[in-house]
């Protein structure tokens, strides 16, 4: 995250240490800190900063196979330069797999954003009914694990046992295969949108409950409709949070992983190099190919962070324009 | 955002405003529209976890078949119940690692809220990229790192790399600044407590609302985790829920009679997480998840 994230995501918590009044005689111990941290740091350091420089080391060399590459010493790992990333960059495989990410993730966002803050709308609105029951219902998806929510759906798409497939047949009409080509992506997008409309719509409406009830009252005095209250009233608003949950949500589409590969046993439309992400894991134990699959990996990583910086600097930009008017 | 153009018609049904006890028709008709969806694929499940293995590919998908209890026991009798102890393995991931995971966040939150020193802003700041990294590219080193200490296919593998939680370590940050406040603190610095005892006996009672969340949030996660398993383990009577069901639905495509399986399994497995959520949504607030604090 940006160091302007993490300010603007800190800035509830800044009052309390500005508050703490210098250090008296009895005031606390300087390592006292650092010792409550410790525990995370060690965790970071373990789990997160030696694997990335583990994948950075890998990714810059390679196997050297000598005559047969039979016996000990035969293999020997040297120093490959940049010879794994221009790789991959080349493999078509890997340009295949981002594009149908891509594709996947057009879809996957503007709907489940835009259903989210439709739910959350009818959640705030004071007229509709079952306000409590569907909150609970739209959010149960949550509950249930990404793999048996893409084995549930899979199942449904399976012309086999699908209630759909079955319904289309007695009325004679024809079957859409749910399970190859171009429906592949709306099938997944589907598993995506089933999953994560329900977290996003709790987040928007967390954040629809803060606004004061005398902007709408204001609003309302001045005629305003209810639409009109939410679309210049609510959605302005909430626009914080809707940045939060897009951010979000474009890393969780570029980390797409255990949907596709569930559906693999019940079709043979999903190769296993469907995402960049599949095909890190496939070049690593399929292939055996650690070098290549960590390049890749580091790649990966790049462009994620490249787009999370830049998404976060346009939202920065458009925010401050937006305080200078 | 071509959904979000559904709603203009939606509010537009009400003409009087000022009548405010009226059901908006059209917008509730949304609201039942997207719980139904929600709903499908868990009727489905329940419905086709009662047919018998031939009824699955006869009978009509919605209709209840007659097999619901010989299905559980041929679950029960597959592999000598391996499938309970996937259940187990999971609540055994799942509990003792947000356990875990909800400590490490509470005590790095409670000194990245209450504290002033150096680093503060820089250390929460590189924690906190940690949310960016696909786990892919985290897991691939991770497996070949536990591997060179012989800890791959072991319980830990599992468990270790799950409990820094970056979103957990921001919320407890967060909570911590609105639950503990620092006179408090200073009171109990002035009558001569440690920092240790500060945060066990002042500090953590009052953080205990929002760690409750955390401890969920990293439940359903780690419930849910499916890559880290997949790539760390081999031996099945160490799988997780989420593992164990993918591969028998893999060795499904050859032998379809394990589809009844798969699908009855699927459906004892999501009853305890929603058994939860239904349980637990009367006295926790689901606002919590995203941060929020009241006031």
């Amino acid at each position: 995250m940006t160091p302007r994230m993490t300010r603007r995501m800190t800035r509830h918590t800044k009052d309390v240490a500005e508050d703490v009044p210098r250090p008296t005689r009895r005031g606390p111990r300087r390592g006292a800190p650092y010792a409550f941290l410790a525990p995370a740091i060690v965790l970071f350091l373990l789990f997160f900063a030696l694997p990335i420089g583990y994948a950075i080391q890998l990714s810059l060399r390679t196997v050297e196979v000598q005559g047969l590459g039979l016996g000990s010493g035969a293999r020997r790992e040297v120093w490959a330069g940049l010879a794994n990333y221009t790789d991959a960059l080349a493999d078509p495989e890997l340009l295949d797999g981002a594009l149908r990410v891509a594709v996947y993730g057009l879809i996957v966002v503007p709907v489940m954003l835009g259903l989210a803050l439709v739910f959350a709308l009818l959640l705030d609105a004071e007229r509709v009914r079952g306000r409590r029951a569907g909150r609970l219902l739209i959010f149960l998806p949550y509950a249930i694990p990404g793999v048996i929510a893409a084995l549930l759906w899979g199942f449904l798409y399976l012309p086999s046992v699908s209630p759909l497939h079955r319904t289309l047949d007695a009325l004679g009409l024809p079957e859409p295969d749910l399970l190859g080509g171009n429906a592949l992506y709306l099938a997944l997008a589907n598993i995506a949108v089933w999953g994560g409309t329900g977290f996003n719509m709790i987040v928007i409406h967390t954040s629809l409950r803060a606004i004061p009830a005398e902007l709408y009252e204001a609003a309302r005095l001045d005629g305003c409709s209810q639409l009109q209250i939410a679309l210049r009233v609510k959605i302005p608003l909430v626009t914080p949070s809707l940045v939060l949950t897009f951010f979000f949500s474009i890393i969780a589409t570029l980390q797409v992983f255990s949907e596709p590969t569930t559906l693999r046993p019940l079709t043979n439309s999903v190769p296993t190099t469907w995402s960049p992400l599949m095909k890190v894991y496939q070049d690593a134990f399929g292939t055996g190919d650690i070098h290549s699959a960590a390049a890749t990996a580091v790649i990966i990583a790049l462009v994620t962070l490249a787009l999370s910086f830049g998404f976060l600097r346009a939202a920065g930009a458009r925010a401050r324009q937006g305080e200078a008017r | 955002m071509t959904t979000a153009r559904v709603t203009p018609q939606a509010p537009q049904a009400p003409p009087a405003p000022r009548a405010p006890r009226r059901v908006a028709l059209l917008p509730t008709a949304a609201l039942l529209l997207g719980a139904l969806y929600c709903l499908v694929p868990v009727v489905w499940v329940v419905m086709a976890a009662t047919k018998a293995g031939d009824e699955l590919f006869s009978t009509f998908t919605l209709a209840p078949g007659t097999g619901l209890l010989t299905n559980i026991a041929d679950l029960n009798a597959y592999r000598d119940g391996v499938y309970w102890r996937w259940m187990a393995n999971s609540a055994l991931y799942a509990g003792v690692g947000a356990a875990l995971s909800c400590a490490v966040s509470a005590l790095g939150g409670y000194a990245l809220a209450v504290y002033r020193f150096a680093g503060r802003e820089a250390i929460f700041g590189v924690l906190l990229t940690g949310v960016l990294m696909p786990p892919v590219i985290l897991a691939v080193p991770q497996y070949l790192l536990l591997a060179e200490v012989d800890l791959t296919d072991h319980y830990l593998s599992v468990l270790l790399p799950v409990l820094l939680s970056p979103y957990g370590i921001y919320l407890a940050r967060i909570y911590a600044a609105a639950a503990v406040p620092s006179d408090v603190v200073e009171a109990a610095r002035m009558d001569g407590a440690g920092e240790w005892r500060i945060f066990r006996a002042v500090a953590l009672p009052m953080m205990l609302p929002g760690l409750v969340t955390i401890f969920l949030f990293q439940f359903v996660a780690i419930w849910n985790n499916f890559l880290l398993p997949f790539i760390m383990l081999s031996d099945d009577e160490k799988f997780p829920m989420t593992l164990g069901l993918y591969t028998l639905l893999n060795q499904g495509s050859n032998s379809p009679a394990l589809y009844t399986l798969v699908i009855t399994g699927s459906l004892l497995a999501i009853v305890p997480l929603v058994a939860l959520f239904l349980l637990i949504q009367r006295f926790w607030s689901l606002d919590l998840l995203s941060g929020a604090v009241k006031s």
